[in-house]
């Protein structure tokens, strides 16, 4: 990206601001889920088998959501593809399919929530739930936050003149929705499946 | 991509800002931004030291009136004041101080850019931390009190609300902490991005002033150190709210796990504090010895291999806290490996001043006394790493001095739960990050706010400053070899202590002799900024970027086109040169440069 400070001194960055930017930004998020499976980890490892409260995590939803959130990893590619070839109308219609797949996301998690809810599984019932919550959680607010950056993308990128300006995010967007999609990749197995 | 627009990201030639509050409150100008951190962080300070004098009462003269505050603490007060006390000033003081105010004001000037790389993610940093501050401060007039765990908030005491009768204070503590961190995390990435991507034509790498590449360096250690300890925030706010037991046994939880997140961020953090304070004395040095720095890329090599280091020390924090014996020795070795790059440090500023033309200006002072204490305080580190050592000291009055010879002086160090950990905590940080933040505001006040601080008191302020630091610290070791217990409310209460009182109370009239010592300083801050000397364009005759333009500098740091780098950050006393300084910005006289 061309900007003012490009202009005037030759440009000396490696890559865009935005994206070196992301990337720290992401790397310091690697670093916060990384804690926190590592503690799930070093509390399972010492305390009595949790197997029986895994084994009460519905597998089906499970795995429905990780296609749910994969196929959406798709249509952000699709998104980005789509701003690579200036078609607009493809541009609308994947970044507004991977809004919809990730609100299907969180709809089948607050199905599974509120079964948990409804059996009195709260998390102070054990260390598995304290974890299940707190990593779903975590996770939900991550997936949240990247619908709002997509559902903020489409709104100013509706028209082709705000897509022409703002049509180059869609790689920030797309480099964040696939770091929460790897997330899920992680913690799918040591909740659902372990 | 041919996006011209500056908001996507990239700072360019913005507008001046128009009207108060776009000028002096919701600015997104670097050197604003500076300035504000400046004066949150010297807010901080004085509450911050004013605990520091009312536990010092306690400890010399248990339960008596203290003055101006008027009445004797309590014992759970203790513990609060204990907790603020080591909270504001590493979290509230330390950094903003140091990485914030110092990095944002200096960084661009320093790489010839006009802003920071996203002047309003910048705007957001400090107004998150003007948050995190407000929280903090509503943590002291909540019911029940403000936080009393420790300023590293050990579970179950900071877990169960029972145990110290602290209701909301700690769950607004750990709040205030997760904006702070989230402040310094935004702040953080542009440090990285500003001086990777907006550096000035000429300006390499290897051509950058030391201090970005401390602000860079520390700012990458946070980045990837802060994660675990945000997650550890968030486990410790679920079990004081939602009954889980992450960290509570009796639920399976393990209050271990808190402590390996605390220091696994906790360590680094020392590092965090202890670079850019150690940039400013290698730009301060250079400038007062007039002599290039000896060893620029040496000490670049020493730094990024201790801040490798820096993430697997962490657990000399437990050694008395049930980690396996096994694994003390290696985290032994660590913390013994990572003395030696900072010894390389060391060594490449005493050859720095070694046969200079030194200029005794105040700057230079307390760069030299920053240096004088982190030797110090280094040397009360090794002590630490050790573990047979440390079991011994650990919790004592020998911690408290360190971390204050360090990070005052020098850094942040923790002998565990006496004194020595307590005199090697100040002595290395508190000493070093202190001593530092003063070089760094007599250097560049005159850049900052366009005019001199007055020079015969700032040499005041130093030797003042200096001399009672070591009266309050030294002896600090010393009870923590004696044997006295840190985090205790009455030392007189028991037997054995009632013999180190008498030094109890050295070190308490040492400390207020140390709190008037910064009389001086104030008087001159605030004289000195309306009615000080007009400073001039370079007054100390320095070679880095930040002294080519007007003091202070204008909306968009350089009145006409930002300069051309064409040498290396510290041409000082050049042979064959007229003067004895070489701005980077001066082209040569077809002759090839010393150094490049």
């Amino acid at each position: 990206m061309r900007s003012a400070h490009a202009a005037e001194t030759g440009g000396s960055g490696f890559a865009s601001s935005a994206k070196l930017g992301l990337w720290w930004f992401l790397a310091s998020e690697i670093m916060v889920f990384g804690g926190v499976v590592a503690s799930y980890f070093l509390l399972r490892l010492a305390g009595p088998g949790w197997g029986d409260d895994i084994a009460h995590n519905s597998t089906l939803l499970g795995t429905i959501n990780t296609i749910v959130l994969l196929t959406s990893s798709f249509t952000m590619v699709e998104v980005h593809a789509a701003w690579n070839r200036r078609d607009a109308d493809a541009f609308r219609r994947f970044l507004g399919l991977t809004i919809v797949l990730g609100l299907v996301f969180l709809v089948i998690k607050g199905f599974e929530y509120g079964a948990h809810f409804r059996e009195a599984i709260f998390p102070a019932k054990s260390l598995f739930w304290a974890f299940y919550y707190g990593m779903t959680g975590l996770h939900a607010l991550h997936v949240l936050a990247g619908i709002i950056a997509n559902v903020s993308l489409l709104v100013v990128a509706w028209r082709p003149e705000g897509l022409m300006r703002f049509g180059h995010r869609a790689e920030m967007n797309g480099l964040y929705w696939h770091f929460v999609d790897v997330v899920w990749i992680i913690l799918f197995p040591l909740l659902y499946l372990g | 991509m041919t996006d011209t627009h500056a908001a996507s990201g990239e700072a360019g030639l913005h507008e001046a800002p128009q009207g108060f509050l776009r000028t002096y409150v919701f600015s997104t100008d670097h050197k604003m931004i500076g300035r504000q951190y400046l004066f949150i962080s010297l807010f901080w300070m004085v509450l911050g030291a004013f605990y520091a004098y009312l536990l010092r009462w306690q400890l010399a003269y248990p339960e008596t009136d203290i003055p101006i505050f008027g009445r004797p603490i309590g014992p759970e007060e203790y513990n609060a004041f204990l907790t603020l006390h080591g909270t504001i000033m590493v979290f509230f003081v330390a950094m903003p101080l140091l990485l914030a105010a110092f990095g944002n004001f200096i960084v661009p000037l320093m790489i010839g850019a006009r802003d920071m790389a996203f002047p309003r993610l910048n705007m957001m940093s400090v107004w998150t931390l003007t948050a995190a501050s407000i929280v903090l401060l509503l943590s002291l007039v909540v019911e029940s009190g403000p936080a009393a765990a420790g300023w590293t908030g050990y579970p179950p005491l900071s877990a169960v609300p029972d145990y110290t009768g602290v209701g909301y204070g700690m769950d607004l503590w750990l709040l205030a902490l997760a904006l702070e961190f989230a402040s310094f995390l935004m702040g953080g990435i542009n440090f990285l991005v500003t001086p990777l991507n907006m550096r000035t034509r000429g300006m390499s790498l290897m051509r950058m002033p030391l201090f970005v590449w401390m602000v860079m360096t520390a700012s990458v250690i946070f980045l990837l150190s802060v994660g675990p300890i945000i997650a550890g925030a968030v486990f410790l706010l679920l079990d004081r709210n939602l009954g889980t037991a992450f960290f509570l046994p009796s639920g399976g939880g393990d209050p271990l796990l808190w402590q390996h997140l605390f220091w696994f961020f906790g360590h680094p953090e020392v590092y965090v504090i202890l670079l850019p304070a150690l940039g400013i004395l290698m730009e301060v040095t250079a400038n007062s010895a007039r002599k290039p720095i000896f060893g620029y890329k040496p000490i670049l090599i020493a730094v990024f291999i201790a801040g490798f280091l820096s993430f697997i020390v962490w657990a000399h924090h437990q050694f008395i806290s049930g980690l396996d014996p096994r694994l003390a020795t290696p985290f032994s070795v660590t913390t013994i490996l990572i003395s030696v790059p900072f010894a390389l440090v060391v060594f490449a500023l005493m050859a720095t001043l070694w046969g200079g033309a030194i200029r005794f200006t105040t700057a230079f002072w307390y760069a030299a006394g920053g240096l004088s204490v982190f030797i110090f305080g280094g040397l009360t580190g090794i002590f630490n790493g050790s573990a047979p050592v440390d079991i011994y000291i650990h919790d004592t009055y020998y911690i408290v001095a360190h971390i204050h010879y360090v990070v005052f002086g020098g850094s942040l160090f923790a002998i565990h739960d006496t004194y020595f950990v307590v005199a090697h905590f100040h002595s290395t940080l508190f000493s070093t990050a202190i001593l530092a933040s003063f070089a760094g505001i007599y250097y560049w006040f005159p850049k900052m706010f366009g005019r001199m601080l007055n020079e015969t008191l700032g040499k005041i302020h130093f030797w003042g400053t200096f001399i009672f630091f070591y009266m309050v610290f030294g002896p600090m070791h010393l009870l923590g070899i004696g044997g006295m217990v840190r985090r205790i409310y009455n030392p007189a209460q028991y037997e054995s202590y009632q013999g180190l009182l008498p030094m109890n109370r050295f070190i308490t009239t040492a400390a207020i002799l140390l709190f008037i010592a910064q009389l001086p300083f104030v008087f001159n801050f605030f004289w000195s900024l309306f009615a000080g000397k007009k400073a001039a364009e370079n007054p100390w005759e320095a070679t880095t970027l930040e002294w080519t333009t007007p003091s202070p500098p204008p909306h968009g740091n350089w009145p006409g086109a930002v300069p051309e780098v064409h040498r290396g950050p510290y041409d000082y006393s050049l042979p064959g040169e007229a003067s004895d300084w070489l701005p980077q910005n001066q082209p040569d006289r077809g002759a090839a440069s010393a150094r490049g």
